[in-house]
């Protein structure tokens, strides 16, 4: 079982007490908003693509130190990315925190984010890290609401 | 295990508990958590691992020694209830899951009955979903509305408002005993006289009270009480509905099965009288055989010393907790019973339970199934530290520890 205490990297706790992309894009183009029932964690998330890009992110809400960070990260991470990569890059996030796709050769698209690959030992959290990604991929699919359950 | 001591002998106590010795993330396990469920003593677990090796059978059924002798423990565990929390007679005493299947009762049989279009049903501020959800279940079913006994930022019930609040409409009044979350005790014998002096009947929620404070049904005036076995040392899938034999007796039953009948034919079936009315089907035998023993043993340990003990250990905590710059303590109530709900400023619940837990200090985050009171104080969540008689101020010193280096890594 890892120890919880190794899920609080600097990367992380810096991201958390100082997220970037913080803050609510006026004229966006897309928009979702992120619940997580347990936790009661909400994430507000605000896009604007053009031309299938992500110009530009922000997200706003409250939560736990996991989720904040993992919302800081995301949104620097898919800034300048195609949708289709956007994507792409939720669905490996997802597969790693849930333990199914190896961070160190099944997550390409992912870089530093492979940080949170430790969540998977702490089921609890998982919903957590997820947030950020769920509400991406609800933003990208047209869809205004996003759940964790 | 000593008990002829004027205060409790934990050092004793912590052996009949073999959790306690359990280590987690490589330090020994610190359970603050008996408010989500107390640990049963080996007392407990050996005795249903007896019945359930050498004594089972079903209860109530057929002649066999073996069928009479499994009726009359299960039997002995109820008379063991009334006991404890001084009812008149076991016909009043009925088995249920738990306090959540003890209030779904209520208000699937003497909520139906009495509970009309228009009518009103009052609640306290600081309920536990458990008495909430059933209520608005049967208000949405009915037409009729939920009421609010509103509560001070101290997370005390505003007693003066239920003049105003109960009225000719309402038709319960359901109240929490001793708060999940803000460990507060409400002056139930109080409230009751309140509501009945209008008429009104009252079920008080047990589930947090019975493990912490001698509780006499009769003496409060209750018409309802319901708790859990699991909150009080014995095991879980079994708790109690107390009811006055008088509601017993006028309410339809809820589940139909066997047990509950007198006589079955196609045409029309008779009901046996409480509690066999309200107990379909075969219950949970080894636990409330469990739970019996459990009583027992929390009955030996003397509920007045538990209480003296774990009111050291919540006032020491309160101090302790209190020096430490931007924690906030929720719920100040001047009689406060074993819980210790707490927020730190720039630490998510969340964060702290799992950071907590990384020190082997097992406790709740989250909104302990009481969002109504998350909401009411402004907070998403809150972290709760809860003692129970094993606890130790040594323990209450390794959850301040913790929660200081959280707050160290976090700044």
């Amino acid at each position: 079982m890892t120890d919880p205490r190794e899920l609080y990297q600097q990367v992380i706790l810096e991201h958390n007490k100082k997220p970037r992309n913080f803050g609510k894009l006026e004229g966006c183009t897309h928009h979702a908003e992120g619940h997580n029932p347990l936790c009661g964690d909400e994430l507000d998330l605000t896009l604007v693509i053009e031309d299938g890009v992500v110009q530009d992110i922000k997200f706003q809400g409250s939560g736990c130190a996991i989720d904040t960070a993992s919302a800081s990260l995301m949104t620097g991470a898919v800034k300048g990315k195609s949708v289709a990569e956007a994507e792409a890059m939720a669905e490996q996030f997802r597969g790693m925190v849930r333990g199914e796709l190896d961070p160190a050769t099944q997550a390409p698209l992912l870089g530093k984010l492979t940080l949170f690959s430790g969540v998977k030992d702490l089921p609890s959290r998982v919903k957590c890290a997820v947030l950020p990604w769920a509400t991406l991929h609800a933003a990208l699919k047209g869809e205004e609401e996003a759940s964790t359950e | 295990m000593s008990i002829d001591l004027k205060t409790l002998d934990v050092a004793a106590i912590r052996r009949d508990f073999p959790l306690l010795s359990r280590i987690l993330h490589g330090k020994p396990v610190v359970y603050l958590d008996s408010a989500v469920s107390g640990q049963m003593p080996v007392q407990v677990i050996d005795r249903m691992t007896k019945y359930q090796r050498d004594e089972h059978t079903n209860v109530h059924r057929g002649v066999s020694t073996l069928s009479q002798e499994a009726t009359d423990f299960y039997e002995a565990a109820r008379e063991k209830v009334r006991k404890f929390i001084g009812a008149g007679s076991s016909r009043e005493i009925i088995w249920t899951r738990g306090t959540t299947e003890a209030i779904n009762l209520v208000a699937q049989t003497f909520g139906r009955m009495n509970v009309k279009a228009g009518d009103e049903i009052l609640l306290s501020a600081m309920e536990h979903h458990a008495n909430i959800v059933p209520w608005q279940m049967l208000a949405q079913e009915k037409g009729a509305t939920i009421k609010v006994i509103p509560m001070t930022d101290d997370g005390e019930l505003v007693l003066d408002s239920l003049d105003e609040l109960i009225t000719e409409r309402t038709r319960i009044l359901g109240v929490v005993h001793v708060s999940n979350v803000l460990g507060t005790v409400n002056p139930v014998k109080e409230i009751i006289a309140h509501a009945h002096a209008k008429g009104v009947p009252v079920l008080v929620d047990g589930a947090q009270a019975v493990p912490h404070l001698a509780v006499d049904v009769q003496d409060l005036d209750a018409d309802f009480y319901v708790f859990s076995g699991h909150k009080l040392s014995g095991p879980t899938g079994i708790g109690v509905l107390y009811g006055k034999l008088a509601h017993l007796e006028a309410m339809p039953p809820w589940h139909g099965g066997g047990s509950m009948i007198r006589s079955v034919t196609w045409e029309k079936t008779t009901y046996l009288p409480a509690p066999g009315k309200f107990e379909a089907g075969t219950p949970p035998i080894a636990a409330a055989i469990g739970l019996g023993v459990a009583i027992d043993y929390v009955t030996a340990l003397g509920l007045d010393r538990i209480a003296a003990h774990e009111h050291e250990l919540l006032a020491y905590a309160t101090e302790r907790l209190a020096a430490i710059p931007g924690l906030r303590i929720l719920g100040n109530a001047k009689d406060k019973a074993s819980v210790l709900s707490f927020v730190v400023e720039g630490i998510h619940a969340h964060d702290m339970g799992s950071l907590l837990d990384g020190e082997g200090v097992v406790v709740r985050a989250g909104h302990h199934c009481a969002q109504p009171i998350m909401t009411r104080f402004g907070v998403p969540a809150t972290t709760r530290a809860s003692f129970a008689y094993f606890n130790t101020r040594e323990e209450v010193d390794i959850l301040v520890s913790a929660v200081l280096k959280a707050i160290e890594l976090f700044k």
